[in-house]
């Protein structure tokens, strides 16, 4: 069926088709064709955020947070390069979302007219693809295209760049219909390797999951198998920040998360294991630490849908391109049809090499009765908050991170929203406002540090706006915490910039807004505050001020192999050698 | 030619061989990649090599299929081999990137350029080049009395071999097309 309509309409139509019914957006020039048709209509919500980057993290929080496409409207030139932060962002951490930039009439593009940005040249390092659309004709293809592309594969952001023509100009809408791209990438798993790999694990004596977001990308079922394949072989699992959630922190194989900030026995286990199983991970280097020291004495098997990621860092041995889902379905097949065979005795001696590991209790700090602690703050927080299984996290980027992969326990996928690959500061905020629109019902914490939040801070009217109850939990040190540890451990204390002076009253902050705001700098009021904090119906800034030196730890510092992480007691002074200084 | 019978991928599982091959020799390949011919492919390409600091010795591209649209991208690159799969896997990301075919694993494969040289000169010098313009087979495409332009194509070593012979008798300038390349066989 062809329709005849406007390439503004068309956009609001495929959106819909598409099911979309939350976009985030800021309006301007070029789109206001577009933004004409959002307000003749009630199926699409559009949130006003209150600088397109807040849109973009917002998209990605949604996206995360639900398993759809979280979908963005800006208009072009600054509009669009305010998106880049984001579009990043989505890329690394393989998070599908679509960003509809306007642009410039196509009569004037090259013209260096009024807000006009090359925004296909300067995303397309920062997307998976995007396309810029001078026929209204092919719109309606291209937008559906976008989806496919968005979500097929290793997923992505894309983005489509539309002249204000040829949003206004008249064209054939096409419903979306079985896609007939080139763009199909395999979603099995070859079963040769797949059976090479449950010979493997049958043998192995010390084996390790290592996974990662891969597998909550690829959908509730990939974490079921998963949960499904550890406890039914026993094998210990741990996971990259990413894939937090994908099996439960409960779960009696759970290690805790890898890497620079991961758990002693999660990274002991990673050095010391026979058999790396890597689901949907990919040797980031703040997993591997030094590479020709990394996991020296295991076998290597790597899942993942990208075969770039195979090979890039670290050398594979059994090696499987494939979706997560289907491939643990087939290794699961394989290994029951074989007669659910693992060396138990060796798994015994294993488990109980990993418990001695554990009691050498990494996560432990020095508890003070007169300031708060970060880590006493969020061990409070998950106190109160672990039981309610509506409960979504995002976060920010520095120590507070760290330490909310550390002491936050998540039971499912999809409610832990955070940057990995990019590391941006100020992603947090917005991303908890998507979560909330796309979980209204829900408790969702940003757990911040004063200086990441303030970046993005202005999204504060958007959360009073649309009545978002986004509760931003701020470790509040007055430092960039995490630029503060390398100095002092690479830079000789020279604090360089590392402070924040000036800081806002926060709670007086929240109440310009018209929302609340709590401070706490007693541990003893901590618990009242935090439940003040979840009880109230109604966005809250809660600054809780912290122990201002705290060090994250444990730490694999740059340069250096798992087994010569830093634990909290040790002399942190001169822990990263000149080798390692260049590495970030 | 109809650029979609060349052969897919070398290895039964996929285009990439993903088993690996870790080396510190740096090798020369000849990657011809087939793409969708629309705005911006060859950015995307050029912008990948640039971007995660690939080598590029030689590129060339010309749209080879008028009715699907595709255009051919032989592109001759340095890297060890793990470089090589990385680039193989890294373009095979591309969306309008349909085929990727290294020809220098996928069996024999013949590769030429095509060059034009200005050379100035007089007197003996003429005849000389003239003499050896006859040995390499290259054509005459322009003559002043003071100057001739070669046309010459063949295998990017014989046209080194061709300038380097013209440059004492007056090589002014080069141009180059870059390599094209194609499996042997059927």
């Amino acid at each position: 069926m062809k329709r005849e309509m406007t390439g503004a309409k068309m956009v609001v139509q495929a959106l819909k088709d598409q099911g979309v019914d939350t976009i985030f957006g800021y309006p301007g020039g070029a789109a206001l064709p577009i933004y004409d048709e959002i307000f003749q209509q009630n199926d699409i919500r559009h949130i006003l955020v209150r600088h397109e980057q807040g849109a973009v993290h917002a998209a990605e929080g949604y996206a995360r947070s639900t398993g759809k496409v979280g979908v963005v409207l800006v208009t072009s030139g600054p509009g669009a390069t305010n998106t880049v932060t984001g579009l990043t962002d989505a890329l690394l951490d393989s998070i599908p979302i679509l960003v509809i930039t306007a642009q410039v009439p196509t009569f004037l593009i090259g013209s260096d007219a009024f807000q006009e940005a090359d925004t296909v040249g300067i995303t397309r390092p920062c997307t998976k693809h995007n396309w810029l659309v001078k026929d209204t004709d092919a719109l309606s293809g291209v937008i559906h295209e976008a989806f496919h592309v968005a979500t097929h594969g290793r997923p992505g952001p894309v983005l489509i760049d539309l002249p204000k023509d040829v949003q206004f100009a008249t064209g054939n809408y096409e419903p979306p219909k079985p896609s007939t791209s080139h763009y199909q990438p395999r979603v099995k798993g070859d079963m040769e390797e797949i059976t090479e790999l449950v010979a493997a694990i049958e043998k192995a004596k010390r084996p390790v999951f290592y996974t990662g977001g891969g597998v909550i990308n690829s959908g509730p079922a990939a974490s079921q198998l998963l949960t499904e394949l550890v406890d039914a072989t026993g094998i210990p699992v741990t996971s990259t920040l990413m894939g937090l959630g994908a099996y439960p922190a409960s779960g009696k194989n759970w290690l805790g998360m890898l890497g620079m900030h991961g758990l002693y026995e999660a990274n002991l286990a990673m050095h010391g294991c026979d058999l790396m199983i890597n689901i949907g991970a990919r040797f980031d280097d703040r997993i591997t630490g030094r590479i020709d020291a990394f996991s020296p004495k295991s076998i290597k098997a790597h899942i993942d849908i990208d075969p770039s990621s195979i090979n890039k860092v670290i050398k594979t041995d059994i090696p499987i391109v494939g979706d997560v889902a289907h491939v643990l379905e087939d290794i699961l097949k394989v290994w029951k049809s074989r007669g659910r065979k693992t060396d138990a005795e060796a798994l015994v001696k294993w488990h109980r090499q990993i418990d001695e590991w554990r009691k050498v209790n990494c996560l432990a700090y020095k508890p003070s009765e007169t300031s708060i602690k970060p880590q006493y703050a969020l061990e409070r927080l998950e106190a109160l908050t672990k039981d309610r299984k509506d409960r979504f996290i995002t976060t920010e980027v520095g120590q507070h991170q760290m330490w909310a992969a550390q002491f936050l326990g998540f039971e499912q996928p999809n409610h832990w929203m955070t940057s990995g690959g990019l590391g941006t500061m100020g992603y947090g905020f917005p991303a908890s406002i998507g979560v909330q629109m796309g979980n209204p019902d829900a408790l969702v914490i940003n757990v911040a540090g004063e200086a990441s939040w303030l970046m993005n801070m202005q999204e504060m009217g958007t959360a009073v706006q649309y009545r978002l109850p986004v509760k931003q939990f701020i470790l509040n040190n007055e430092r960039l915490g995490m630029v503060r540890q390398w100095q002092e451990l690479l830079h000789g204390e020279r604090y360089s910039q590392s402070w924040s002076e000036a800081l806002p009253d926060f709670v007086k902050l929240a109440e310009a807004f018209g929302a609340k705001g709590i401070l706490c700098k007693d541990p003893k009021d901590l618990d009242d505050a935090i439940m003040e904090m979840i009880n109230h119906d109604g966005p809250v800034i809660f600054d809780c001020l912290v122990e201002k030196h705290e060090n994250c730890l444990p730490m694999i510092p740059s340069g250096k192999a798992h087994n010569e992480i830093l634990l909290g007691d040790a002399q942190t002074q001169g822990a990263i050698d000149t080798k390692g200084s260049v590495l970030v | 030619m109809n650029a979609l019978q060349i052969k897919k991928g070398a290895t039964k599982h996929s285009a990439y061989n993903l088993r690996p091959t870790f080396s510190e020799i740096e090798e020369r390949h000849t990657l011809a990649v087939l793409v969708e011919n629309e705005p911006g492919v060859l950015a995307r390409v050029i912008g990948l090599f640039s971007g995660r600091g690939y080598n590029i010795e030689s590129l060339t591209v010309a749209e080879v299929d008028h009715t699907g649209h595709l255009s051919r991208i032989t592109i001759v690159t340095k890297g060890t081999p793990q470089v090589i799969e990385q680039i193989k896997a890294q373009l095979g990301r591309i969306i309008p990137v349909h085929e990727v075919h290294d020809l220098t694993v996928e069996g024999p494969s013949v590769e030429r350029e095509l060059a034009m040289m200005k050379v100035v000169c007089g007197g003996d010098k003429r005849v000389e080049a003239l003499r050896l313009a006859d040995i390499f087979r290259a054509n005459v495409v322009d003559t002043t009395l003071h100057s001739f332009i070669f046309e010459l194509t063949g295998a990017p070593e014989k046209i080194d071999a061709f300038a380097d012979l013209m440059r004492p008798l007056g090589l002014s300038e080069l141009a180059r097309t870059g390599v094209a390349a194609l499996s042997r066989g059927e």
